[in-house]
């Protein structure tokens, strides 16, 4: 994510703010990377390459390394944690989570990612945020504020 | 914040040692990103713990690239190596990488066999038993109705919740390993009574009596309710231990069912009102002719080729009644030269067909009876697979878009033909 794209906006007042509940607290700026597919870890992400490969899934091809990944949950296999635990380790994890639907692979998965992460919104965030908006999350206070990129 | 007994804060404060502090904090950490109020203690953990391949080792290098590195650093996600004790609860391993005879069959290297083989002494060293099956509840570890566990493996979760009327969510790596250590996992999800109820209706319209229609049904009722619970009623009959392994197996593929109820049939569910605690809410799906048909075709799509080179069978791990089926019916016939057929299964149940001569039935067949695994965790297949028989709906959904083939579902009996034969002849009846 670009801090001149960043540094851009930050004097600017947001073009919208989305409260949450926190779920692994800290604060990060960048990029959204938004799916209104449910994500599989196991089968479904490539941890080398940060890559989702689950066949007919809306990000196939597509690397959320260093995005925030912005989707409505978490589905599959009970290895999810460990596939994202292991994104952390290749480098290749996104730069915080939100999502809609709370499961303990969603979780687990935040947790050992030790992303910022948020659920439990005010606004669906799926029907706010999209690919490419600046977002600024504070987790441990419990908002995002987002900038469009593309108006 | 999560509520902490005394003796929790204990463990906290490194009364049991540093890794059970370590447990603590880690476990801590998952029950606030729940929103966990408290909770709950298990002594029935079963997860994947310590194992691991050679480049997570050599991400620990500096950590001494071992055991305990990975333990300490992966599965409890600490900042620091500590001593690794033995466990506290009654743990198991669930399924591992390959078989412990039959590795060379399936492809593997000298190399991946010793950090195997130093893996599972370690594990065995720390307590931790090696079921090494996704079936624990064939090979030992039977949790009874109520029980709170602590189990990865979805389709080990479902069956546990739903026939057994045990208590566990989908739990990873790092929650299995901490609540081995610690005896606790967070009291949120399926721990808990409210959460156990019915959300959607599923109604069955035509008879579903046999294991491969259970896998169909499964495999529509995750499509339609995804991770929701469904109540489903009408036409189910017979039901049994392996019939419920195949349903929930597909459903907990298909969509992330982690609990479902069958009215009349699961212990939860002596009636609608029981399932759904309460007046009965949600859609209603109706499984019927026409949808057991599109199911049937969806779990075909990917064959073309009527030419099956590979059979794999036990997804989830075979029964010993299953490998006695499957003997029976590949008794006094071959194997097809293009074609392979390989089974696989726990290692107790192993033993039990050993003693049983069946292992030697389908040895004479050119079939090999494997453990520890299957084709979609090793990524292990016959050198050559291009089609792959199956009788499992939820090996069709993940084996062909892992390994890059075609696949078809039919019976056990479409599938032992298949391999005697090399050529496809699944129909629907």
């Amino acid at each position: 994510m670009s801090g001149a794209a960043m540094a851009r906006v930050r004097g600017q007042t947001p073009d919208y703010i989305i409260h949450g509940r926190c779920v692994v607290p800290g604060c990060v700026e960048g990029e959204a990377l938004v799916t209104h597919d449910t994500i599989s870890g196991w089968g479904g992400v490539s941890p080398m390459t940060g890559t989702i490969i689950e066949s007919r899934h809306e990000l196939n091809g597509v690397s959320f390394a260093g995005k925030v990944l912005v989707f409505p949950g978490a589905k599959g296999s009970s290895g999810w944690s460990s596939i994202f635990h292991m994104t952390r380790l290749a480098g290749t994890a996104p730069l915080a989570l939100l999502f809609n639907v709370m499961t303990t692979k969603a979780a687990l998965g935040a947790v050992v990612l030790r992303v910022p992460t948020l659920t439990d919104f005010d606004r669906d965030p799926l029907e706010v945020i999209r690919s490419g908006d600046l977002l600024r999350i504070d987790a441990t206070q419990g908002y995002v504020e987002g900038w469009r990129t593309i108006r | 914040m999560v509520k902490l007994t005394g003796r929790e804060e204990a463990m906290l404060a490194g009364e049991e040692g540093a890794a059970v502090r370590k447990a603590m904090e880690l476990l801590i950490r998952y029950a606030d990103a729940l929103g966990a109020e408290d909770f709950v203690e298990t002594n029935n953990v079963a997860g994947v713990p310590g194992s691991a391949p050679p480049w997570i080792k050599q991400y620990y290098a500096a950590d001494g690239g071992d055991y305990r590195a990975v333990f300490s650093r992966f599965d409890l996600d600490a900042d620091e190596v500590v001593d690794i004790p033995r466990m506290n609860a009654f743990s198991c391993h669930l399924q591992g990488g390959m078989d412990p005879m039959l590795w060379r069959e399936q492809g593997m290297s000298e190399a991946a066999f010793d950090n195997f083989r130093s893996d599972e002494q370690q594990v065995a060293e720390h307590g931790i038993q090696l079921l090494k099956t996704c079936t624990p509840y064939l090979a030992g570890n039977v949790p009874v109705m109520g029980e709170h566990c602590a189990w990865m493996e979805s389709s080990a979760v479902i069956f546990c919740n739903s026939v057994i009327g045990g208590r566990t969510n989908c739990e990873g790596r790092e929650s299995t390993s901490a609540a081995m250590l610690a005896r606790r996992i967070p009291n949120w999800g399926f721990h808990r009574d409210e959460y156990r109820k019915g959300q959607h209706s599923v109604d069955v319209a035509v008879p579903v009596d046999d294991v491969f229609e259970w896998g169909m049904l499964g495999y529509f009722v995750g499509d339609a309710v995804q991770d929701t619970i469904p109540v489903i009623e009408g036409a189910i009959a017979a039901p049994s231990l392996i019939r419920h392994k195949h349903f929930g197996a597909a459903a907990a593929s298909s969509g992330g069912v982690e609990m479902y109820h069958m009215v009349g049939i699961t212990p939860e569910a002596p009636g609608v009102e029981a399932a759904f605690g309460g007046a009965r809410r949600g859609e209603t799906f109706r499984y019927d002719a026409a949808a057991r048909r599109s199911i049937y075709e969806t779990l075909n799509s990917v064959g073309q080729c009527e030419d099956v080179d590979y059979v794999m069978l036990g997804c989830p791990h075979y029964s010993i009644e299953q490998i006695a089926h499957a003997a029976g019916l590949i008794e006094g016939r071959k194997v097809h030269s293009n074609s392979a057929l390989w089974i696989f299964t726990s290692r107790s149940v192993k033993a039990l067909a050993d003693a049983n001569g069946h292992t030697e039935t389908l040895r004479k067949a050119g079939a090999l009876l494997m453990t520890d695994t299957c084709s979609a965790i090793s990524q292990a297949v016959p050198k050559g697979t291009r089609v792959a028989a199956l009788d499992s709906a939820k090996q069709v959904h993940y084996l062909p878009a892992m390994m890059g083939i075609e696949g078809w579902y039919g019976t056990t009996a479409d599938c032992i033909d298949a391999a005697c034969s090399g050529k496809w002849r699944g129909r629907l009846a």
